[in-house]
């Protein structure tokens, strides 16, 4: 007997070859129903759908700053859809996962601002542990407003990211103001040797994708292999029985948001240390609501994170020159992103 | 004084689009359907609107636009949610980021462009009565509707044979269904005249309230919504009072900013929300079985207006929101 | 109104459950339909009200021929049901409940309905305040209020479905003195029961169901033998006469002990509870719903904590520890909802035994998978190792459940342990506990079904209104005066006698 141990929102594997022709069917329909719409939505400002579509899908590929770019946005996202998919599995909507990267991003900040002289190496070290604490600790308060207060995650998250961006524009505002005037652009500049280092001449820090594949496997061994991840998927699925059979429901669940938090401030600290070298008010720039997305899509399954996370990544970054080309807004890719996810959804669905 | 009435004023009117989207929001829910996608619609709905009034000149057809595209994007949900049955969670958020960038990216050619708006109505005679003519009658028509809709709502769920059948479905689609009442079909009324509704708010926005578009011009109120929504008990007056509250602590957070010129009042803006979800959450613990059973032990003449005062603040969801419908 | 099924067949997957029936019910009567569990009672009457659609056959309503497509339906044929559960809108009050959805023009106003529901309910005798909430009523007020709305919204036949379970006794009487009135009104009454002695006192006719067949073709007229019905229901097995055996004195400290607990649940307040329950004994927990016996179980679970008091395990202090430590200490649930918050359907026995490891960091893949197919082996689950729970039947649900409860434990809370099972299923499931019993556990059940509990019990604990009795050695009870007692009737005697 096939010893699998498949998570198990995901499809059994068909032998079947006619049943595979007819699994296959549906997401091909889903792919047509999301180009079709997003095809729609580009007829009607009268550019050449093939043109956007070009530049959307490929442009990302087509200059190595580009593909930098494209990786530096899928590396923090990837971090979150893996978070993410650890939440799912605990059967939880985690919304705040935006607020959690920027409690992780201004954590994060903390010692690099303390002890700016250390060396850069140890101070990174303490800002990616300092960003996981601060977003495990906002993604607990969401836990403890749901076990103890009886507010559904979803407004609980809703209300944290609210919080953390109040949070974040004040030290920007604040504390952390810029020596010259106080600005919404953010605070001054980290030292130089603090930031991440970077191939020569490209934006691409080579440290934040592989944290993110390392995080993909290591949490995929977990929710997998380990008997943390069989008692997690158990208490998503039905955390009454999980209960009954000795797992301690309340306590995973909340292990489950402090994980994804952690993850969620690493992609926070990446953004300080490796994007924006500084606290920015919109530090999270909605890549913690993208990763759901892609987390949503790849039904937290962790083969599909990857592919799915450098494809969503590939739409953001190749749709910015959109504006400049064709004179389009570069929106049309979360169209894209979002009427995927909407059509996949669909395709899973039993009809009745 | 009158400065204390024109400042009411000006709050009952800022709230009206959260009182009209709030009030379609408790029609979905209270038949049992969470309709998450309310930000992403009504950026969508504002957008269309405003494009709509601005191209043909007509606000009444821009409104029509309105909850036209309300309507349309709940009839998705209800066919992916109720009928194909998928998460209404997990449908409702993708949707709402998905209209809110469709929003962005069609509204894209509108962004700032002057446009017709609701003009300012008071109504002959009454406008003239102190203080109540202040309050209620110097408005424009969006904000009377937005006066009339709550005694609408609440008068339909509690005093019609219609609001009954609209509460069951919340409370207990299989009873509904036992009276042979087709309960999809309801919802999916239900659902969608919420969905107009909602849609109409988001015209409010752009025809009224903040007249024009701009890139994610209602600033977050459909999650602003969803949350008063929950904070008023899903009861119609209670709903409205906290749309009201939550206008009012936006005025008072714009109005401290020149008070405070050293401190950076932007983070109050954020406040209103927090503020409602720590409300939510202490009303919440208050009512919880330890904390009664620690009441239960006051003195009987401590208890009686304690509980009293957490069971009016108690705010129960209905049993069914939320939960797909299989008949028995 | 006269009503009559031919040929009427419904299959569910390969059990047939209704095969081939054709009978019909006069106007004016009360007739009994008889059965054991799972012969088959339940869809017939889901047939009849339009809950389910037959797959083959036809209803006829006053010789016309009927297709219900639903209770919307069947209702505005005259045709109501009164589930066990009622239907009704537990946040509603009365009224409201009535008017909600009920066919146009029969209520002119609210007030009209009131009068007419204050009417109705004088005729019957059955006591109502319009204006009370349903979540506030009991089991048989819940019960009387359906079955006004249903007669008040025009329904001329009524189907009762095991509606003497969970009611009082009080309520039985009335419930039965109503049903001859509407009977006598000229209306039609179905009365779905496995209780003989029910069937006897109100019914006109009765049809016996074996199999999804009725037995013999057609209605017979009441009075009937009761050993004849006894065969015509089980077959000639018959039901063997249960064999009682003496209590062993039992010198090992008891499973449980309450010392002076006082508990709050609800509406519910248990008040100074001190018992001991022994090892080796299996203990029937007899009530209607609702009086107390949920309450007993969850503090015996560890899932509620004493206001005041102490709960013992094995000796040991566990107040207030929490049911993962009452599970530690040798303490095991069974809730009544098996894939509600008993099993998890999307995971497979495999999983679950993966689930009870303790030690290591990974999951012990091979060990679980042989513990499965042991398990399998040992309690006839229809199963493979990784078949998600979800897909076993009821009967292979239960055994999985109980294939489950770790060897180390000392004491079984099981509610309901066969609901929903079908006769053989439930003798292999009582096997297997009784098994458990003689190894030394104290099993600890409730069921609403009171011969069960005489069936199988050692030794009995009436519930009654938030009271727990003390418990009653089986021999030295009848099942009348366990019927009386769980009424209230003679209950206070009980307790001082036990003081």
């Amino acid at each position: 007997m096939a010893v699998t141990y498949s998570l198990p929102r995901m499809d059994g594997m068909r032998t079947d070859r006619l049943k595979l022709a007819a699994s296959l069917t549906r997401p091909m329909l889903a792919l047509v129903a999301a180009f079709a719409l997003t095809t729609l939505a580009l007829l009607s400002t009268g550019v050449s759908p093939l043109e956007a579509y070009r530049l959307v899908l490929f442009g990302a590929f087509s200059t190595p700053v580009r593909l930098s770019d494209m990786i530096m946005l899928a590396a923090p996202l990837l971090l979150c859809a893996v978070g993410l998919s650890i939440t799912f599995a605990g059967g939880l909507y985690n919304l705040g996962v935006e607020g959690q990267m920027i409690a992780g991003a201004i954590a994060a900040m903390v010692p690099l601002r303390l002890w700016p002289d250390w060396p850069p190496l140890l101070l990174w070290l303490l800002a990616g542990l300092s960003g996981a604490a601060g977003g495990a600790l906002w993604a607990l308060l969401i836990g403890a407003l749901r076990q103890y207060a009886n507010v559904s995650e979803i407004f609980a998250g809703l209300g944290m990211n609210f919080l953390a961006s109040g949070l974040a524009l004040y030290m920007v505002l604040g504390p952390w103001r810029r020596q010259t005037s106080a600005s919404l652009s953010g605070t001054d500049l980290l030292p130089r040797d603090l930031w991440l280092p970077t191939i020569d001449r490209l934006r691409l820090a080579p440290a934040a994708p592989l944290i993110a594949l390392l995080a993909l496997a290591v949490v995929w061994w977990a929710l997998t292999k380990t008997r943390w991840g069989l008692e997690v998927r158990a208490v998503g699925l039905n955390p009454a029985a999980a209960g009954r059979l000795g797992v301690a429901a309340a306590r995973r669940m909340a292990e489950t948001l402090a994980a994804c938090g952690a993850l969620a401030g690493i992609a926070g600290m990446l953004q300080v240390v490796a994007v924006h070298h500084a606290l920015i008010p919109n530090i999270s720039s909605g890549i913690g609501l993208l990763g759901l997305l892609v987390a949503l899509l790849a039904r937290a399954d962790p083969r599909w994170l990857l592919p799915i996370a450098v494809a969503f990544a590939s739409f953001t970054v190749g749709s910015i020159q959109l504006p400049l080309t064709l004179g389009i807004d570069s929106a049309i890719a979360g169209v894209l992103q979002g009427a995927l996810v909407l059509f996949a959804l669909v395709a899973r669905a039993r009809v009745r | 004084m009158d400065q204390l009435w024109i400042d009411l004023a000006a709050v009952l009117a800022a709230a009206s689009p959260l009182v009209i989207a709030a009030m379609g929001e408790t029609l979905s829910e209270r038949a049992g359907v969470i309709n998450l996608s309310l930000d992403g619609t009504m950026l969508l709905a504002a957008m269309t609107g405003f494009a709509v009034a601005l191209t043909t000149g007509n606000l009444l057809l821009g409104f029509a636009a309105a909850a036209l595209v309300g309507a349309a994007v709940a009839t998705v949900l209800g066919l992916f949610s109720l009928t194909l049955g998928q998460s209404q969670t997990a449908v409702g958020f993708v949707l709402a980021l998905l209209c809110t960038d469709l929003s962005s990216f069609l509204g894209a050619p509108f962004v700032r462009v002057p446009g017709p708006a609701v003009p300012f109505t008071p109504i002959p005679v009454l406008a003239d009565l102190p203080v109540l003519g202040t309050l209620f009658f110097r408005h424009d028509p969006v904000i009377y509707a937005s006066f009339l809709i709550i005694p609408a709502t609440a008068y339909l769920l509690y005093g019609t044979r219609l609001g009954l059948i609209v509460r069951a479905l919340g409370e207990r689609p299989a009873a509904v269904y036992a009276r042979g009442v087709d309960v999809t079909r309801w919802r999916y009324a239900l659902l969608i005249a919420g969905g107009a509704l909602v849609g109409i708010a988001g015209a409010a926005f752009s025809l009224d309230l903040k007249q024009g578009w701009s890139y994610r011009h209602t600033f977050g109120a459909g999650w602003i919504v969803l949350a008063i929504v929950i904070f008023g008990g899903w009861r119609p007056w209670r709903v409205a009072l906290g749309c009201y509250l939550f206008a009012a602590l936006e005025i008072v957070a714009t109005r401290s900013q020149s008070a405070l010129p050293n401190f950076p009042t932007q983070i109050i803006q954020v406040a209103p929300f927090v503020l409602m979800i720590f409300v939510l959450a202490l009303v919440n613990l208050a009512s919880s079985p330890a904390a009664m059973r620690r009441a239960a032990t006051l003195p009987q003449i401590w208890q009686r207006p304690l509980l009293g005062a957490i069971n009016r603040l108690r705010a129960t969801a209905p049993a069914a929101l939320g939960q797909p419908f299989e008949r028995p | 109104m006269h009503i009559a099924v031919e040929n009427l067949t419904k299959r569910f997957g390969p059990v047939c459950a209704n095969d081939r029936l054709t009978v019909s019910f006069a106007a004016g009567q009360i007739h009994g339909v008889l059965g054991e569990n799972g012969a088959g009672k339940s869809t017939l009457m889901k047939l009849l009200s339009g809950y389910i659609q037959p797959d083959e056959g036809r209803i006829v309503f006053n010789d016309m021929p009927r297709r219900l497509r639903g209770p919307g339906d069947a209702l505005a044929a005259g045709v109501g049901m009164v589930q066990q559960e009622p239907l009704d809108i537990p946040a509603f009050t009365v009224l409201e409940n009535l008017l909600c959805a009920a066919p146009p023009g029969v209520f002119r106003s609210r007030r009209a309905a009131q009068i007419a529901l204050l009417d109705l309910a004088e005729r019957l005798g059955f006591p109502v305040d319009p204006a009370a909430r349903l979540d506030q009523l009991t089991i048989g007020q819940r019960q009387q209020v359906e079955i006004m709305r249903l007669l008040l919204c025009g329904a001329q036949v009524l189907i009762l479905d095991e509606p003497t379970t969970g009611i009082t006794a009080a309520q039985a009487r009335a419930l039965f003195a109503a049903l001859r009135q509407i009977a006598a009104e000229g209306r039609t009454v179905l009365f779905v029961s496995h209780k003989l002695e029910e069937v006897a006192e109100l019914c006109h006719t009765v049809t016996v169901l074996r199999n999804g067949q009725v037995v013999p073709p057609g209605q017979l007229p009441m009075p009937q033998p009761q050993e004849y019905l006894l065969a015509l229901m089980f077959g000639d097995s018959g039901a063997a006469p249960p064999i009682y055996r003496p209590l062993p004195a039992i010198d090992a400290p008891p499973v449980w002990e309450l010392r002076n607990v006082t508990v709050r649940s609800g509406a519910l307040h248990l008040v100074d509870l001190n018992h001991r329950f022994a090892a080796g004994r299996i203990i029937g927990l007899a009530g209607l719903d609702g009086s107390g016996q949920q309450v007993l179980l969850r503090l015996l679970a560890g899932q509620q904590a004493p206001d005041r008091g102490q709960v013992l395990v094995n000796g040991r202090d566990l107040t207030g520890a929490g049911a993962i430590a009452f599970r530690q200490a040798g303490v095991e649930y069974l809730p009544a909802d098996r894939l509600h918050d008993g099993m998890i359907g999307a995971l497979s026995l495999a999983d679950h035994f993966a689930l009870l490891q303790r030690n290591g960091l990974l999951v012990d893949r091979r060990r679980a998978e042989e513990l499965a197919r042991q398990a399998i082996a040992d309690y006839q689950i229809k199963a493979t190792p990784v078949t998600p729970i979800a897909s076993l039947s009821g009967g292979n649900q239960q055994r999985a459940m109980l294939a489950l409860i770790p060897p180390t434990a000392r004491g079984i809370l099981a509610e309901q342990p066969t609901r929903g099972l079908d006769v053989a299923s439930a003798r292999a499931i009582w096997s297997r506990l009784q098994a458990r019993r003689d190894d030394g556990c104290c099993i600890i059940f409730s069921s609403p079904d009171l011969d069960e509990i005489m069936e199988y019990s050692d030794e009995v604990i009436v519930c009654f209104a938030g009271r727990i009795g003390p418990p009653i050695p089986r021999a030295l009870l009848s099942a009348g005066r366990l019927a009386e007692l769980i009424g209230g009737v003679g209950f206070d005697a009980l307790v001082d006698v036990a003081r």
